[in-house]
């Protein structure tokens, strides 16, 4: 098992360093960062051009470029300078980090609990009202956009709020900027109000794909010849469901799950614009619009590694489950 | 020679679940026998099969009129969607069924609009992202080795990087009009399509077909367009419905953000932006965009779902 974890280690390490070639690559594809300055009105004279050009590598070509940012992170965890020179960028992304990784998170799990259980009664039951109904909102979900969702569920928690004349949710920003009491518990429940909505709307957009995996894996495997000794055998039929159907019917969703984190992300950027979070999602868009080149390498580097993270994690989760596979 | 033979295989297990006794066979109405089974072409019992899924048959029924509707009700319509009408921020009435928004716009004009971009700029994206993946995955399935390898890593490097991130990036510098949004989607949608064909591409090459067409000498190109291709068809179709959904997803979802379709010209990302504002005050603003986008995505989805029982019926049995 040992062997086989430093195997998918290792493996994982040049996709990391492919990445990093990528995410340089799309972000030089992706505009010139001086276009700000260049385009302001009197234009700048050309001296501070070339200096600021100067300031962010530009003046070098690609693959030098490419060399000094990777250097500056490996050997000194230095993300580069951003646009604006007062920010620091490895800052930046630090402290916006935690709130979208807490976000998308909770909803993996919400999700993948929610989608676990829906898709075994699905499969158990089927062609019954509930997997028909379970089955319906399994694609309306898939079909429904994540932010129009989050518009919808903002809205809901502010209409529930006034009719009822409380603050039961919380709408906007991921915490509130003053807290009367400064206890941690005060602060833990103020965090955990603010991620109920944007919780439930990613959540929802994961469980819709893997509530239908779930519910085809399972049937394959209750109609599998394994499950069908299980019965003939004479075990109970709750054992048989857990024991021998549903930890086999489980084993393809890791790496579905692990797959679709890429699209988390991007859902979460989604919902962090519609419900004002101060997380990834809003430094992305903030750092498009700037055409800040190195906040989006860093940025992209960080979701990219988060995948990888999470596609390491499901790989050797894959290992544990499935001995066929660690032996292959 | 080998046509026959897969006839015979399919009437056989189509004979066999026949034989069950399934209570719930009302859709053809008929009981099947051994002795009943008449002799059908591919397509037809593909046809017969898709036309069970009554979900998928009604989904693609308000899919094509809502494909009509968007093209051909703006022509008809008496306001354009550029038009200024003088009533600003009126509710839905006979003369402007979804409303107007704050500047005078009719919104039934602009959702038609929005409409239309969105289907033109989704379906643009699934046949980009379905000839590029396709390609991608018979090359790198069908030569293997240090192809493969390349192709392969290139497509998992891609596959690490949210698409809308990826898509946002290289459509702040390129983007603006529709098609050149379709292209950097569907490129970024290859991936996913060449993941699949190739894993296609891999068991089919290793049949008797086609090395039978390589001892008659047939090139590499020939055997992947005659051979690999058409038969990865089911699949590669399947995705590419699958693909208009989510398509018209990532593009709602890119103009949501404003970096897709840009103004004066609309999406329906574009639309629920402006109309997120005013949910409490002109809802018709924020709810008609985004039930279209729901109504497209969701007659494709259960199309792409029919599409699947139909045409890959090994995976019918499991699936059903």
């Amino acid at each position: 098992m040992l062997a086989y974890i430093i195997r998918r280690v290792l493996i994982s390490i040049p996709v990391l360093i492919g990445s990093t070639i990528l995410v340089f690559i799309m972000v030089k594809l992706s505009g010139d960062p001086l276009e700000g300055i260049k385009l302001r009105n009197p234009p700048p004279p050309p001296a501070t051009i070339k200096l600021e050009e100067h300031r962010l590598g530009l003046d070098q070509s690609w693959p030098l470029q490419y060399w000094d940012w990777l250097k500056g992170l490996v050997l000194h965890g230095n993300f580069g300078q951003a646009v604006q020179p007062t920010e620091n960028i490895g800052a930046d992304i630090g402290s916006h980090l935690w709130v979208t990784v807490r976000l998308v998170f909770f909803s993996v799990l919400i999700a993948l609990i929610l989608a676990i259980i829906t898709g075994v009664v699905s499969a158990i039951r089927q062609y019954s009202v509930t997997d028909y109904t379970a089955t319906f909102f399994g694609f309306l979900f898939l079909s429904m956009p994540v932010f129009w969702f989050a518009v919808l569920l903002k809205e809901a928690g502010i209409w529930f709020n006034r009719s009822t004349g409380t603050k039961t949710f919380f709408t906007i920003g991921d915490k509130s900027p003053y807290l009367p009491s400064d206890t941690a518990w005060a602060h833990i429940s103020d965090v955990a109000g603010h991620m109920v909505l944007p919780t439930i709307v990613l959540g929802l957009a994961g469980y819709a794909g893997w509530t239908r995996f779930t519910r085809a894996s399972m049937l394959e495997v209750l109609n599998s010849d394994h499950v069908r000794l299980a019965r003939a055998k004479g075990l109970r039929s709750r054992k048989v469901l857990i024991r021998h159907a549903l930890r086999n019917a489980l084993i393809p969703l890791t790496t579905v799950t692990a797959l679709d984190i890429a699209a988390l992300l991007g859902g979460a950027i989604l919902t962090e614009q519609v419900f004002q979070w101060n997380g990834m999602g809003t430094l992305f868009v903030k750092a498009l619009q700037q055409k800040d080149a190195h906040m989006m390498m860093g940025w992209l580097l960080v979701s990219a590694t988060i995948v990888i993270v999470f596609n390491l994690i499901a790989d050797i989760l894959y290992g544990i489950l499935d001995p066929r596979i660690r032996h292959a | 020679m080998t046509e026959p033979t897969i006839q015979a295989g399919r009437t056989n297990a189509g004979s066999a679940t026949g034989a069950k006794p399934v209570a719930g066979d009302p859709g053809t109405g008929r009981v099947e026998r051994e002795f009943t089974v008449k002799d059908r072409s591919q397509l037809q019992q593909t046809m017969r099969r898709f036309l069970r899924h009554r979900m998928a048959v009604g989904s693609l029924v308000v899919f094509v009129l809502l494909v009509l509707f968007a093209f051909i009700t703006p022509l008809l319509w008496k306001y354009h969607y550029t038009t200024i009408t003088p009533d600003n921020s009126v509710p839905p009435s006979l003369d402007h069924p979804f409303g107007t928004d704050n500047l005078g716009h009719d919104m039934f004009a602009q959702v038609l609009r929005g409409l239309q971009q969105s289907i033109k700029v989704a379906l643009s994206i699934a046949l980009i992202a379905t000839i590029g993946g396709t390609l991608w995955g018979v090359i790198s399935g069908y030569y293997g080795g240090a192809v493969d390898t390349v192709l392969m890593r290139f497509a998992d490097l891609v596959l690490t990087i949210p698409s809308l991130a990826m898509a946002a990036a290289l459509a702040n510098n390129f983007g603006g009009t529709w098609w050149i949004i379709a292209i950097i989607l569907g490129g970024v949608s290859a991936p996913y399509v060449g993941r699949v064909v190739r894993g296609m591409v891999l068991s089919i090459r290793e049949r008797e077909y086609v090395e039978a067409a390589r001892a008659l000498g047939a090139s590499d190109f020939r055997i992947m367009i005659r051979h690999l291709v058409p038969n990865a068809f089911a699949v590669v179709v399947v995705n590419a419905t699958l693909l208009v959904a989510s398509g018209i997803l990532l593009e709602t979802s890119l103009s949501f953000l404003g970096f897709g379709i840009q103004a004066p010209d609309t999406s329906l990302g574009v639309l629920i932006t402006t109309g997120q504002g005013a949910v409490d005050t002109r809802p018709w603003l924020f709810y008609f965009p985004g039930l279209f986008i729901i109504l497209v995505a969701l007659t494709v989805n259960f199309l792409g779902d029919g599409l699947r029982d139909a045409l890959d019926p090994q995976q019918t049995r499991q699936r059903r």
